[in-house]
């Protein structure tokens, strides 16, 4: 497909991977903020293209990861009643809540549907006018316009059987979170490039220079990762922490305009609790005012309902928020691979098609002493051709 | 969940500003996606798809920079 093979062939990622090597002098720390750039490093194994020096890190980036129990057991509580029609994106089904999952609740008869955009479950509202349409508006900055756009048809249009139970997240105050953070090892980021459409990037020299940290917003594609991790080893050598961007194709500075206008009129920030990591000030987005008629949470009766703090599944043991903090790694996890996989998932890391521990078990191979091994994980010589085919052809641990 | 793909704009089906959609082609496979963020791009404009928007239309002189960086050409066969 034109813009994504092109940028996958394995020549421009072997001189890429050359220039890296001929730049790089110290160990450094980089830190990949989507966990849709986590999934290609993985994938792809670009890390056995990179020095031993260069360690990548994992970040916050998946809205699945990071929405808090206490969403999902208000999902859980709503899709259980009669009369709603409940829709989400489809990873979100078999993210552990408080005491079960959404996939149980479909299970019981709860009609659950999985969508595409959150345009899909307007419609079915429109279709199905006696009941109650709720959708599950989970993401970053990348799906808030998407969500915002819903909620603003359905008050134009006054389909008020249509609501929203949101979840949404902001990356920068989550980048500053982690820089502030004392135990925080991350010399640089790669911001992700398709919030940056949306946002631009005209907020990050300010963090860029106060914490003299490079950041590069970065794409997807192997070839885009390995230029964004080019761009920013060249900026650590140089002593420079200032802000590039390597997705110019399709991030503009000041971002997208009408997708900013268009969150700014439907949401409003909020202080935001990330699962795992914890509260994090003005990270979160929830509907304004004039949008509260179609916030689930008020029509429903929910607003103040807290689940239990002390969950099974937050004191299992799952270490989703170093994780996602570029503290530690999932193979660090004891329940990596043996309770915790991916058909019986104890954390959301390990559900979403963008959580780090997904990514490990799909993809990364295991050595014979069965433990993962980063270094031997990736085989030189066959790995990249056998990822870019398919995951099936990938060595996964026996069940 | 930010995974956002390439697609080429084939057609518009509805033009007013707020409801822009159009079939957008991703290597052959045809979607009837929302245009409404992106006002400036027509049929023969690829754009980035995310959960049935397009969020930002692809510069093509942008996406060559990359291949001119390392002097190579960007039609060699993918690996
Ligand atoms: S492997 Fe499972 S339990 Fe461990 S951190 Fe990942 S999601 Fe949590």
């Amino acid at each position: 497909m034109k813009y994504m093979h092109e940028y996958r062939q394995a020549v421009t990622i072997r001189q890429l991977a050359d220039k890296i090597a001929a730049v790089t002098r110290q160990h450094w720390t980089i830190m990949e903020v989507c966990g849709g750039q986590t999934h290609a490093i993985v994938k792809y194994g670009l890390q056995q293209f990179l020095p031993a020096q260069i360690e990548l890190v994992h970040g916050p980036g998946c809205p699945v990861c990071v929405t808090s129990i206490d969403i999902i057991d208000k999902a859980i509580d709503i899709a259980a009643r009669p009369n709603v029609i409940f829709c989400s994106f489809g990873d979100m089904l078999r993210v552990p809540g408080s005491e079960k999952d959404l996939q149980s609740v479909k299970a019981l008869g709860g009609d659950i549907r999985i969508v595409y955009s959150p345009m899909d479950a307007l419609t079915l509202a429109q279709h199905h006018p006696d009941k109650e349409v709720v959708f599950l508006a989970i993401g970053f900055e990348t799906t808030a316009p998407a969500n915002a756009m819903a909620a603003y048809q359905a008050r134009k249009k006054g389909i008020n059987n249509f609501s929203l139970l949101t979840s949404q997240f902001l990356v920068p105050p989550a980048i500053e979170a982690m820089c502030q953070s004392p135990q925080s090892r991350i010399q640089g980021f790669l911001a992700a490039g398709h919030v940056c459409a949306i946002t631009g990037y005209e907020s990050y020299p300010k963090l860029a220079e106060k914490y003299g940290v490079p950041i590069v917003v970065t794409g997807f594609e192997p070839l885009d990762i390995l230029q964004g991790i080019f761009l920013c080893i060249q900026q650590l050598e140089q002593g420079r922490s200032e802000v590039e961007n390597q997705y110019s194709r399709v991030v503009r500075q000041q971002g997208n305009l009408p997708a900013q206008q268009m969150i700014n009129e439907v949401f409003e920030c909020q202080s935001q609790s990330w699962r795992g990591i914890g509260h994090i000030e003005q990270s979160g987005l929830k509907l304004s005012e004039a949008f509260r008629p179609f916030d689930a949470e008020q029509k429903f009766g929910l607003r103040d309902k807290v689940s239990s703090a002390n969950n099974k599944y937050d004191t299992a043991g799952c270490i989703s928020g170093d994780i996602m903090q570029g503290l530690k790694k999932p193979c660090d996890c004891i329940h990596f691979g043996k309770q915790c996989r991916p058909e019986s998932p104890i954390g959301a890391p390990m559900v979403s098609s963008e959580g780090a521990c997904a990514a490990y078990y799909r993809y990364a191979t295991f050595n014979e002493s069965d433990t993962f091994n980063k270094n031997a994980a990736f085989n030189k010589s066959d790995t990249f051709n056998k990822s870019t085919t398919s995951e099936k052809t990938t060595t996964r641990r026996d069940q | 969940m930010c995974l956002a793909i390439p697609g080429k704009i084939e057609d518009i089906l509805n033009a007013l500003p707020m409801e822009r959609t159009g079939t957008v082609s991703f290597g052959g496979i045809r979607k009837e996606i929302n245009l409404a963020f992106v006002p400036e791009a027509d049929p023969g404009d690829y754009v980035i798809v995310h959960a049935g928007f397009a969020i930002s239309k692809i510069n093509a002189t942008e996406a060559r920079r990359i291949f001119d960086l390392l002097a190579c050409d960007e039609t060699d066969a993918p690996c």
